[in-house]
Parts: C-alpha cells; structure tokens; sequence
C-alpha cells in the first residue's frame, strides 16, 4: 500500500487482516515518519529495535490468525507511564536515567492486544502544565500552523501536558497514543491538535505503573485520529486492576457499537456557566454549531445549571499540587533517577530536588506544602474538597435531566510557544476540562472545526460516571457532522 | 482496688508528679506488608523482603492486606474498644532516607479503633485504669544502618511497609512501674489474641515514652519523647532516666525543651535525636491511593465472636475454677502457653500443688536450662501424672523431686522412672512394721527414754524407720504404726 | 498584549491581594526539600501570593455543612488476601539506586 501513514488504526487493523501490509511495513512507516518529523520534538525515546521486533511478532501473530484487537498498529507512549526496559523520566531530569523493571498496566493491556511499541513521548513535566512547556526535554511544537492572522509563521503549542502524543497523533509519527489527563491534559492538546483525545471515568483505567501527578485527578485515555480509534483503543486501555485500589470493576459497554448507535432522543444539557464574559466568538459560534449538529441528528439540547463551575479551578489548583506535593516527594535520590552529592542527607534532597525538579513543579510542590501545612490546611484543603462535593453534586442533579453536557474543550486554540503567562492565566486554559476530573466523570475532545486562523478547535462531551457509550455516541455524530478531515501542514507523509 | 494516689518522686526541693503517655506499636502477626504483597518476615537479608511498593517506584500503588484490618479490630475487640466502621488512611508527610514514598500511610483523624481503657495490676496488689485514647494501622518504616561506614548511612528497606498497630495511651501513668505493667499487659492481651508475637527484642513491639514532670496539682510541664523502646526494662529505665533529668534541669532553675530523645541501653541514659530536632509539620491529608476504609458490622461480630479468653477473664477463671492464690494465677494467666500447660497439667488433678510444682519446680528448672516452656522435656501430662502420684500416695513428695529431677533429664514418664529406680513407696503394713520392730530393738534404750515421757524421740523413730525403707515408705503408715506400736 | 484567556478573567477576578511574609518560601521549601536560590525567592512568594489570593475566590461559598469528598468513586477499599507475592528480588529493588553496596541503599551519614 502507498499511504500507509493515512489510515486509521480501524482501518490499518483491517488492512492487516487482508494482509493489504505487514505490521512490519506499517511500523517501518511509522519509524520513518518519527525521523522526518523529528523537528517538533515530540519524541523523547525511540525505541526502534523494540518496534521491530513487536511487529515481527505481531506478523507472526496474524499469519496464525491469532491478531489481537491492536495487533501491529504502532503505538506512541506518553513518558509519564513506566515501561518495562526503557527509560522513564516524566521528562523531568530528576528521573533521568530511570529504567522501570515493571509496565504500567495500561500498556500492558496495549501489548497484550498486540500493539508496537515506538517510542516514549514529550510532556510536561509530571504533567504539569498546558503548553508542553515544562519538560526537560524542551517544547514540543505542534504541526499546525496558522494560516492566516497575527499567529502565521510562528510556532505554537500542541498544548499540555500530553503534548507530545498529540503532535505525534497530528504529524503522523504514531497511530495511537495513550495520554493522561489530570485537569485537561488529554482534551486540550488533542484540540490544540485536531484529535480526538478521552478522558474516562475516574478508576476506568488502571494507575499503577503511571508516574503519578495528583491521584485523585490523574486518568489515563486514549488519543486518537477519529472517534472510532478511540472506541478501539479505550476498550484495550480499560479494565479492573487489583494493584490500583481506585480501580473500577465494572464492565466498559461495548463502544465499538455505540459508534453507530446515534443520539436520536437524547437530552443534551448545555451549561450556562461555561458562557464566559469575553469568550472568544469563534468558540461562542462552534458551540452553536455543536448544539444544531446534535439536534439535526435527533437528540434535544437543554440549557442547565452547573452553578459551582467557576470555583472548579482555584479548588484544582488547591488539591492537584497539594497531592502532587506528596505523589513527588519520592523523588529524592535514594533509590532512583538523579542525585545531587550533599554533605548530610538534608542536604543531598534539597540539591537533588532543587536540581531535578524545574520551575513549574517546583512551584506547584510549593503551593502543595504551603496549603497542606500547619494551620492552612482546614482554610484550603478541606475548604477545596468541599468545593469537589457541590461541583460532583452539580453534575449528579444536571444528569438526573439530560444524558450528555456539550461545551467547547478549550476557550481558544494553540498559542505560541513561548508566550509569557502569569501561573494563573495558563491555569485558565483548563476552565473547561478540569471540572470533569473533579466529579471524576467522563469526558471527550472531538475536532469540529477551524478557527479563522486555520487551526484546530474541539467541542467536549462530558457523561455521567462509567458513560462513555454515550460520549462516543455523541462524538461519532459530531465528527460526522464537522467532517474533519484536515491534516496538519506539520504531518509526515 | 483502684488506686487514685499518684506515687510522688522527691526532688531537692520537694515533690513531683511524673506524667508518662506511651505509644506502642506491635507488629501484626501478618504473612505480607500491610500495602504490598512483599513478605513480613523478620531476618532476611538486606532489601530482600521489598515490593516496588515498598520501595515507592514510581507510579506503584498500596493494596491493603485484610488480615492485617482483622487483626486490629480484634485487637481494638480484645481491648473491649469500640470499632470505627468507617476509618480513613492518611498520609504524614516527612523526608527521612528510610521512608521512601516521603510519607507514612497512617491513620491520624479517623483511626479504626477507638476509646478505652485498662486495668493494670501493681506490686502493692491495687490495680489502676490507664485510658487508652485510640488504636490504628501504619507502615512502618524501612531500617538505616549508621555504623557500617564512616560517612554513609546503609538503607534496608525490608521493615518498610510492614503493618503495625499503634496504640496509643493517654497521659494516665505516674510511674515507670506502671508504665512497665502497661506495657506488659497490651503483650499479654496481643499475644493472647494472636495479633502480634509480642517479640520486643525482633521490634515486634515497642513503644515511645511521653515523660515530663509536675509539681502536685500544677499543670501539665513539657514532654521529651523516647522513640523505640523495645524492651519492657528499657522503658522503665528510660523513664527513671528522664524523669531524674527533668528533675534536676526544673530544680535548677532550667526549662525543658521539647524534644524527639533516644535511649542508649548501655548507659542507660537518654539523649537528644539529632536528626528530629526539626520542626514538625507532617501535612496529614486522606491518601488519595486509597478509599475509605469501611468495615461491614456482621464481619466485626463473626470476629468478636471467635475472641479467644483474655488474660483478666483467664485470670478469674483461674482463681475460681482452680482456687489458686492471686499470685500464681496472674503468673499463669500471663502467656496463654503457660495457661495451656497448666489447665492440661491440672486436669483431674490437685490444681494447687500442679500450680506449686509448675510455678517453682518446672519454671525454675527451665529457667537454669536456659529454656522455654514450649521446648520443656517435661510434658504437662507429665508433671500432671508426677503430681496425681504424691498424691495417691505412690510416693512422697521428697521422692517426687529425684523423680523430677530424673524427668527433666531424659523426658521420662514418671511411672517409668518409679518403677525402675524402685521409688515405689512402701504402704505395707507388714513390711512396715517389720522395720519397726528392727528399729525398736535396734533402740531399747529409746525406747524406754520415750515411754518413760521424752515424747519429742518420736520424730527420732520416724527418721530411722524411713531410713531403713529408703525413703519409700509411706510416711503416714510409719507415723500410724509407730505410734500404736510405742505406745502399746 | 492581554491573551484572550487573561481579558476574560479581568473582571471576574476579585484580586485582595495576599502577603506572604518573607519566611514563607524558605520555610516551605525546608519541609519539601527544595533548594531555592535565595534570588529566586522573592519571584515565588509573590507568585505563591498571587495563586493563593486566586483561589480565595471559594472562600464566597459557604461550605460549613458540606462533607469534603473523599473519593469521586463510589466503592469501598478493596482488601487484598495476606499471601506473598513478590520479593526476593534485591536486584530489581536497588537497579537503579544512584549509590548502593552489599544491597543497601547508600545515602550520606545520617547522625541520630
């Protein structure tokens, strides 16, 4: 086949079936792909021999006609899950030189299916941030660009902290990728990308062998090219883990079919408070669009009520560093990844960390401490984990009415790299997406649109707890009706 | 009879009040760690018994173990407290080289085991009631070794993770004999229950000690914590130790500063902990990692009701069933082995004299021997079998013993040992007053001397009629016969 | 230039500014460990006041009698059964210790 790198992971999977290409050929592709677009960065690790060799047997596999779901589709893995034999840093530097002797789970479930392994993938540091900004590895560029307005020629963010698996997604140098999502960090850059990006239930996906950020926000999902990808590759992700005691043991409904399922008669509540003063009119106007999309295929849209969400933010930025502050406190150059000498123990952990760690998770250990500490801990941390409560509670009474909320993921589209923000005006990036990790509910980022300047914008689904048919229903009609079909200037071919 | 007094410490200037608080932490009795399927087990070489848990790689996640939640509610059962349903781990949050996830998974705001309190025997004979304010798991933490290189410390996280119980007292104690009474009664109530081995020497169990000093109705002075105590003369020590320190600073006209100390049993003395004199902040908040741990009611009272007999009910049963003194029933109700041996020692037989030849004979032997009960070459059917025969009149007492003596030796039935060695004691008339016939003709002169009014020869008679049995005549059927026979 | 992002918040943001005093930043990098440049300390505490008086934006709900959540997820804490399953495997424990020997964990002298 000439264009390998164009199909889907559905249709790349039924391509090897027909034995249209080999996972060998397929992963070849993809490992060429990856060094002509090595420019954005996005890799951190490649791991071609691994690749190879998983193909190899992934061939073998399908000539037996034993392929798994994932069998031969080339996999790219965001650096914060632990993978067996290869380095894993969080793209931190603290961690660099860590070699896991142990895979998450969620990869495991990926290779077992028969996915191949390329390479680790750029992020922020511990996931902390939505510009891909904060990695030791340096920035990730996204492989759109503008093609019109003040942002042409300048080179922007893929967004964060799953930046480098969306800008591998965008510039095809891998065909699935699993990111993590502590506040926004799959749904944004898969906006910022054009992907589709999924962030399940909170206990869908098993934690363990995930570099942890803040655990009581942190999911792993899927980032891919359409939504039936997704239904795919989130159905090999999930699953009951007994090493993760937040772990669901619950069935996934069958995704595959919900793609072709339709909304017809179902209630879509659209929530006034994500109606921001000043909102960007572009985003204001794909709403609008989304809401006719979902009525033309038969579902109502309803206005409703979430009256919490503008506290959803300050209290993540409470409980995410105050849990991060602790989740990192391992890092401290005994066991693993770098040490700085010291002349007493103290001394080496506050080099080491001072050294390791940089600015951004320096920062957010800091807020963690502070909030956690003697004396602050009742006015921000209980005051923050009661502010959860009412925001859960908000959206168990709005899905007593409506099946799905429809908002935009994100309030614009990429911005460049390097723009200087204040702490809290890049926290605002993830007004949209952080309240879902509060609840601990479901969400999606589906591609609907360009803006004016010719880059990506993704509409969200949020469902309730263990509801993700009903995201990938509402989703599949979305993508239909946006007919998404660009493909970033950035993209190998 | 419950005391209320508070024992006094004489200063220079005059009395004080001494206020001991005591957490103790006792391993549970556990296969694996508390979070990690890496095993409990004392004494493997270094890092071996470690999880990726344990060691807090990245991204590995705590598992709790529900046997080690058994084990505390049936402690927090065995202790009469009442049961959280609902408890919560939380996590406290300090640096230390032997901590490797940089906090300890605890139980600070919701423990699983509540209120209580204990009644405590003295050596005086009154008793005392020591609150105890709650008991919860923890990890404990992993091993540092300072001594095995000029400047470095050696790390060895096999301890790290295993479960422990913390039970923590209020500030009730006035003395390091209460405080040593306390400690050994939570042993003989864990060991009793089977939740933990109660080995202190291994640091199955161990305690720190809250001390500080107070004149009579002032309040409360400042307190200096000993960490690790792990043997009940230790804590006594520790606690006299600082007791005279504090003393001797107020009486001076010092202050107490308070302080993390540590024990040096070489000395005996307290001194400060370097590496604690930071400021505590510890940043408790719910482990994320876990939920809630809710506890179903049915399951807390299937486990109150396989609760084995505790010591105080053991205790009571001891001085009711058996009749024994108070003193030797809280020597036998203090290990439940004991106990077992006793009760299958006494069974069908003199209760009392089981309870005098186990409580000197046996106990002193074993202990010469350098033994414990458990590897006794003695068996208590044995000793039960040894006593039934004093008492049935097979042999004396004074037999018993060379009886005894030979048991110890080889583990020999005692009826074998009678019958080989001849020890059989002689009841036959016939042949007994064969013998005194021999002796009355022997001792004329005696004879005539106790007929003519020296009653006091009797016992002289006694003595050389056993004599001429060897011992093995019934002491009894001598003194009947000799009487009629003098006397005639 | 204003983002779009920081034009929308503008008006929403009741900024009372928060002061920190200046002991803060060294005093909570002690407890976590993390050596801050001493000219790096004035920038932080006035971020940390800025981020702090953000968030006291929630201190507007009235959340006295409101349980803060304890986990989003419905279920109770799982129990494992108390069998071994792992260990005994020193090497893997200590492969990528920055300093060990004889299986230890090495780290600098540590004065009790």
């Amino acid at each position: 086949m000439s264009d390998l790198l164009s199909l889907t992971a559905v249709a790349a999977r039924s391509a090897l079936d027909k034995k249209e290409c080999s996972a060998s050929e397929l992963t070849a592709a993809y490992l060429k792909a990856i060094e002509d677009t090595a420019d954005n960065n996005a890799y951190v690790a490649i791991t071609a021999d691994k690749a190879t060799d998983m193909a190899k047997a992934s061939d073998a596999r399908l000539a037996k006609g034993e392929g798994g779901a994932l069998e031969g589709i080339p996999v790219g893995v965001k650096d914060m899950f632990c993978t067996k034999g290869v380095e894993t840093t969080a793209s931190s530097q603290i961690l660099k030189g860590f070699v896991p002797t142990y895979e998450s789970t969620v990869t495991s479930h990926l290779w077992a299916d028969g996915a191949v392994m390329l390479g680790k993938l750029n992020c922020d540091e511990f996931a902390m941030g939505s510009a891909n900004e904060t990695s030791a590895f340096g920035p990730v560029t996204n492989p759109w660009t503008a093609t019109n307005g003040d942002l042409m020629g300048k080179a922007l963010t893929p967004g964060g902290s799953s930046g480098g698996s969306a800008a591998a997604m965008a510039a095809r140098s891998c065909l699935l990728a699993p990111g993590t999502d502590t506040g926004g960090s799959i749904r944004q850059p898969a906006a910022f990308c054009g992907m589709v990006g999924l962030k399940p239930t909170y206990g869908r996906c098993s934690r363990r062998g995930i570099v942890a950020f803040a655990s009581s926000l942190d999911q792993a999902g899927p980032i891919t090219r359409d939504v039936a990808d997704c239904a795919l590759m989130m159905t090999s992700m999930a699953g009951h883990d007994e090493g993760d005691s937040t772990s669901i043991d619950a069935p996934m409904p069958d995704l595959m079919a919900a793609l072709s399922m339709g909304i017809k008669g179902m209630r879509i509540g659209i929530p006034d408070e994500y109606t921001l003063d000043g909102m960007n009119p572009e985003i204001v106007a794909l709403w609008e669009q989304g809401r006719a999309w979902l009525e033309d295929a038969g579902a109502s849209c309803v206005p409703v009520s979430l009256p919490h969400t503008q506290y959803a933010l300050p209290a993540y930025y409470i409980v995410a560093p105050a849990e991060a502050s602790s989740n990192l406190a391992r890092y401290d150059g005994v066991r693993y990844g770098q040490r700085v000498e010291g002349a007493t123990l103290d001394e080496m952990y506050a080099k080491t960390r001072g050294a390791g760690f940089g600015d951004e998770v320096k920062r957010r250990i800091l807020i963690g401490t502070y909030v956690l500490s003697a004396g602050y801990y009742d006015a921000y941390y209980i005051k923050a984990q009661q502010v959860r409560r009412l925001i859960q509670q908000d959206f168990l009474t709005v899905f007593e009415q409506v099946d799905a909320l429809l908002t935009p993921s994100t309030p614009t589209a990429a911005f460049p790299l390097g723009e200087k923000m204040d702490a809290v005006s890049m926290f605002l990036n993830d007004v949209f997406t952080v309240p879902a990790n509060l609840a601990g509910i479901p969400a999606i980022s589906v591609p609907s649109g360009l803006s004016s300047d010719g880059l990506p914008l993704g509409l969200q689904l949020i469902a309730p707890a263990l509801r993700e048919d009903t995201l990938i229903r509402g989703a599949a009609v979305i993508e239909k009706a946006a007919g998404f079909d660009h493909v970033a200037t950035g993209a190998a071919s | 009879m419950t005391k209320n007094v508070s024992p006094l410490v004489e200063g220079r200037t005059g009395p004080w009040e001494v206020i001991i608080g005591l957490e103790v932490h006792a391993q549970v009795s556990s296969e694996a760690k508390l979070f990690s399927g890496a095993s409990a087990a004392f004494g493997a070489g270094p890092n071996e018994h470690v999880s990726l848990v344990d060691a807090a790689m990245p991204g590995m996640l705590p598992v709790i173990n529900r046997f080690c939640v058994e084990q505390a509610v049936r402690t927090g059962l065995g202790l009469n407290a009442q049961i959280n349903l609902v408890s919560v781990f939380d996590r406290k949050n300090y640096f230390y080289a032997d901590l490797p996830q940089g906090y300890q998974i605890s139980q600070f705001k919701q423990p699983c085991v509540g209120e209580v309190s204990i009644t405590i025997p003295l050596s005086d004979g009154t008793s005392r009631d020591i609150g105890i304010e709650r008991l919860h798991l923890e990890q404990d933490a992993g091993k540092s070794m300072h001594d095995q290189h000029p400047s470095k410390s050696f790390i060895d996280l096999n301890r790290s993770g295993v479960a422990l119980m913390e039970i923590v007292s209020k500030p009730d104690m006035r003395s390091a004999e209460e405080a040593a009474a306390y400690v050994s009664k939570l042993r003989a109530i864990v060991r009793f229950l089977g939740t933990c081995d109660g080995n202190m020497e291994q640091g199955s169990l161990r305690a720190d000690c809250n001390v500080s000093v107070r004149r009579p109705g002032e309040p409360l002075g400042t307190r200096t914590e000993t960490k690790n105590l792990n043997s009940i003369r230790f804590i006594a020590q520790a606690i006299n130790s600082e007791v005279a320190r504090q003393i001797e600073i107020l009486e001076d006209g010092g202050t107490i500063v308070q302080e993390t100390r540590l024990f040096d049993n070489t000395t005996g003395q307290t001194r400060t902990m370097r590496s604690k004199e930071d400021a505590h902040d510890y940043r408790y908040f719910p482990d994320p990692d876990l939920l809630p741990l809710k506890l179903d009611a049915a399951w807390v009272d299937h486990i109150r009701d396989t609760l084995p007999e505790l010591p105080d009910a053991l205790r009571a049963r001891l001085l009711d069933q058996y009749g024994l003194s108070p003193y030797d029933a809280s020597l036998i109700s203090e290990d439940r082995a004991v106990a077992a041996y006793y009760e299958t020692a006494a069974a069908g037989q003199d209760a009392k004299i089981v309870a005098n030849w186990m409580t000197v004979e046996l106990f002193g032997a074993l202990n010469k021997m350098g033994l414990d009960l458990a590897d006794s070459p003695v068996k208590p059917d044995q000793l039960g079998k040894l006593v039934g025969r004093i008492t049935d009149g097979t042999i004396s007492g004074r037999i018993a013993k060379d009886v005894f003596a030979l048991m110890l030796e080889n583990g020999a039935d005692p009826d074998q040992v009678i019958d080989e060695k001849g020890f059989k004691q002689v009841s036959d008339t016939g042949a007994i007053e064969a013998m005194i016939d021999a002796v009355m003709a022997e001792n004329a002169d005696k004879v005539a001397e106790y007929r003519g009014g020296k009653d006091k020869l009797f016992g002289f008679f006694v003595g050389q009629v056993m004599k001429a049995s060897q011992g093995q005549a019934n002491p009894g059927v001598v003194n009947d016969l000799l009487k009629q026979k003098l006397d005639g | 230039m204003l983002l779009p992002l920081q034009q929308l918040f503008v008006t929403r943001l009741v900024i009372r500014l928060m002061t920190i005093d200046k002991n803060t930043i060294p005093r909570i990098a002690r407890l976590a460990r993390l050596e801050i440049a001493l000219e790096r300390q004035s920038a932080l505490s006035e971020e940390l006041a800025s981020i702090l008086s953000w968030v006291e934006q929630l201190n507007a709900l009235d959340t006295a009698e409101v349980e803060p959540l304890a986990s989003v997820t419905g279920h109770d804490l799982p129990l494992r059964e108390d069998k071994v399953t792992t260990g005994n495997d020193p090497d893997a424990v200590l492969s990528n210790a920055p300093e060990k020997t004889s299986n230890f964990f090495v780290v600098p002298k540590v004065v009790e």
